[in-house]
């Protein structure tokens, strides 16, 4: 059985004409990494708002974890941790505060107004959790002096406290830099393949859902294509050799013979790799060759091959 | 559900106490208000009202403050909403009850902390604050700030944004510092203005207040428009009504963008 299942998913707000979400469909597997694709406008914090309870949906059905997202609001709302597009820590409070306080609305543990008067089982966790992340000197500090990159991670700690079924994470490295952005994702694979956690990630960035189980590309409340990465690009994006000769004519005449498919294009020759390998194709070309590319399809060509309407 | 309550209105309590410029803030308007106005106007009509105006309008004071103080704590719920960690608390499996509830009781005694910098202003201003008197009422003065929490959820319920909250509460609660009788006598009024005084909830939160400070004193019948019990009543039956359809109000608009 599926941790995430959406049949027929709609959503249109009150002051709209148009449907935000159009009729979706999909299912999660448990334990999978499920990447949500779209550019702004398409869907996607729509979708992840009604999956995580913060908005009703106009009609469709959906279930996280068994449970009905309408009906069985709370025990929903146990099974999944979310990381916002907008950081959701308290800044006027430490690390460890922001730690206690979702730790108690959770259940986890009773109230207690300071760390001290805490159990022995909290305060273990919370030093297993701040050596994790590398800020045991500053667990009692406020956190508005942690850098972008630490503030992230100690929002996806925090949210897996609980051990939820399904993390959401909703653009969780926008206005990182890159190597805050690198750390992040390390960090989120070592939670993956640690505690089996689901992954509902939405993202801007394609090269995080490269390593994705599943990619949905939404448009326009649509969802355009469904699959593991490389099938959307093998069915998007074609995989081609890009070669150009000093002698035009010659090389064109010569891939003719040898009816290799072929475009003619400004800066060459694209050559369509389909049974051949590029190895092949240019050792079997006599024509001295002055540019030699291979270009393999990546997600981004898929990925603007929909957006752009070309697909 | 207690620890939730307990949690969410420390939150608030924690904040209060580590933001310099609030607190600083928090004291301005009750030093103008009793410091400035109280004091001029006890000045040049002090004689010839019967009571000393300077601490009519100090026990007036409290009980705004300990109302608008909640009220505007829970409007700010707009915005902390899309900002901060109030979308942490609207994820985690609470129900919109005890949020809410767990806001009122935090922002009460952030409240309930300004007071304190109210009765220091007081003290520096000399106002003649009878201290055992005071002491005996700053339990029941909650009463104030629990209404205030309830119609900030009423108001916070009618609003999209921060920008329309911001647009709007002026002429919410300002209309009802002069009307509700902070620093004006209102016993008697234009008959408009008597309607418009006795909708407002900030009139019975403020003539609690000063029914309980003033009971048995000589000058009660001047400056208490009605009886404590009277004005409890009418503040509970404000409250349930503002506090459950407020929240479901809220609730529903919330998810049903």
């Amino acid at each position: 059985m599926p941790v995430i299942s959406v049949r027929n998913l709609v959503k249109q707000y009150q002051k709209s004409t148009q449907r935000a979400i159009d009729d979706i469909s999909f299912d999660v597997d448990e334990g999978s990494f499920f990447a949500f694709l779209g550019p702004n406008g398409a869907g996607k914090t729509t979708t992840i708002s009604i999956l995580t309870t913060t908005l009703a949906k106009t009609s469709g059905e959906i279930q996280i974890a068994g449970f009905d997202t309408e009906k069985e609001q709370s025990q929903v709302r146990h099974q999944i941790g979310v990381i916002f597009q907008n950081p959701s820590l308290d800044l006027n409070l430490s690390a460890e505060e922001n730690i206690r306080f979702h730790a108690v609305l959770y259940g986890l543990y009773q109230f207690r107004p300071s760390y001290s008067m805490m159990p022995t089982s909290y305060k273990h966790k919370v030093t297993e959790l701040a050596e994790i992340i590398g800020i045991q000197k500053e667990l009692f500090h406020p956190i508005k002096t942690f850098s972008g990159g630490m503030k992230r991670k100690l929002e996806i700690i925090r949210s897996l406290i609980h051990s939820p079924k399904v993390l959401f994470l909703d653009e969780p490295t926008s206005g990182l830099d890159p190597l805050s952005r690198k750390n992040v994702w390390e960090y989120l694979k070592e939670i993956r393949e640690k505690n089996g956690t689901t992954i509902f990630l939405t993202t801007h960035y394609l090269e995080e859902a490269e390593s994705a189980d599943t990619v949905a590309i939404i448009n326009t409340g649509k969802i355009v294509i469904k699959g593991s990465p490389e099938m959307i690009k093998s069915s998007l994006v074609q995989h081609y050799l890009l070669i150009d000769a000093k002698d035009r004519e010659r090389l064109q005449k010569e891939l003719e013979s040898k009816k290799f498919s072929f475009d003619i294009k400004e800066n060459g020759f694209r050559v369509v790799l389909l049974s051949n390998t590029p190895q092949q194709i240019i050792q079997s070309l006599d024509t001295p060759l002055s540019q030699m590319v291979v270009h393999m399809p990546t997600l981004e060509d898929a990925y603007l091959a929909i957006v752009d309407g070309k697909k | 559900m207690f620890s939730a309550i307990a949690t969410i209105a420390y939150r608030d309590f924690i904040k209060f106490i580590r933001d310099r410029s609030r607190i600083i803030a928090s004291f301005i308007f009750p030093f103008v208000f009793i410091g400035i106005l109280g004091s001029s106007i006890q000045s040049n009509l002090g004689k010839n009202i019967g009571y000393n105006f300077l601490l009519f309008t100090f026990i007036g004071v409290i009980g705004q403050t300990l109302f608008q103080s909640t009220a505007s704590g829970i409007i700010s719920l707009v915005e902390d909403r899309e900002n901060d960690f109030s979308q942490e608390m609207f994820i985690a499996p609470v129900s919109r009850f005890v949020i809410i509830f767990g806001k009122i009781v935090g922002e009460s005694m952030v409240a309930f902390a300004q007071i304190l910098g109210i009765i220091i202003i007081g003290i520096i201003l000399r106002v003649p604050i009878d201290p055992i008197r005071l002491l005996q009422i700053l339990p029941f003065t909650i009463v104030a700030s629990i209404i205030g929490g309830a119609f900030g959820i009423f108001v916070l319920s009618n609003l999209s944004s921060q920008r329309s909250a911001n647009q709007i509460f002026p002429f919410i609660i300002l209309p009802q510092f002069f009307l509700s009788g902070v620093f004006s006598p209102i016993k008697e009024l234009p008959p408009v203005l008597f309607v418009f005084s006795r909708m407002a909830p900030m009139t019975y939160a403020v003539d609690f207040v000063r029914g309980m400070y003033y009971m048995g004193k000589p000058e009660y019948a001047k400056v208490v428009l009605y009886n404590p019990l009277f004005d409890f009543i009418v503040l509970s039956g404000m409250f349930i009504i503002f506090l459950i359809a407020g929240t479901i109000l809220y609730v529903k608009k919330e998810r049903n963008r």
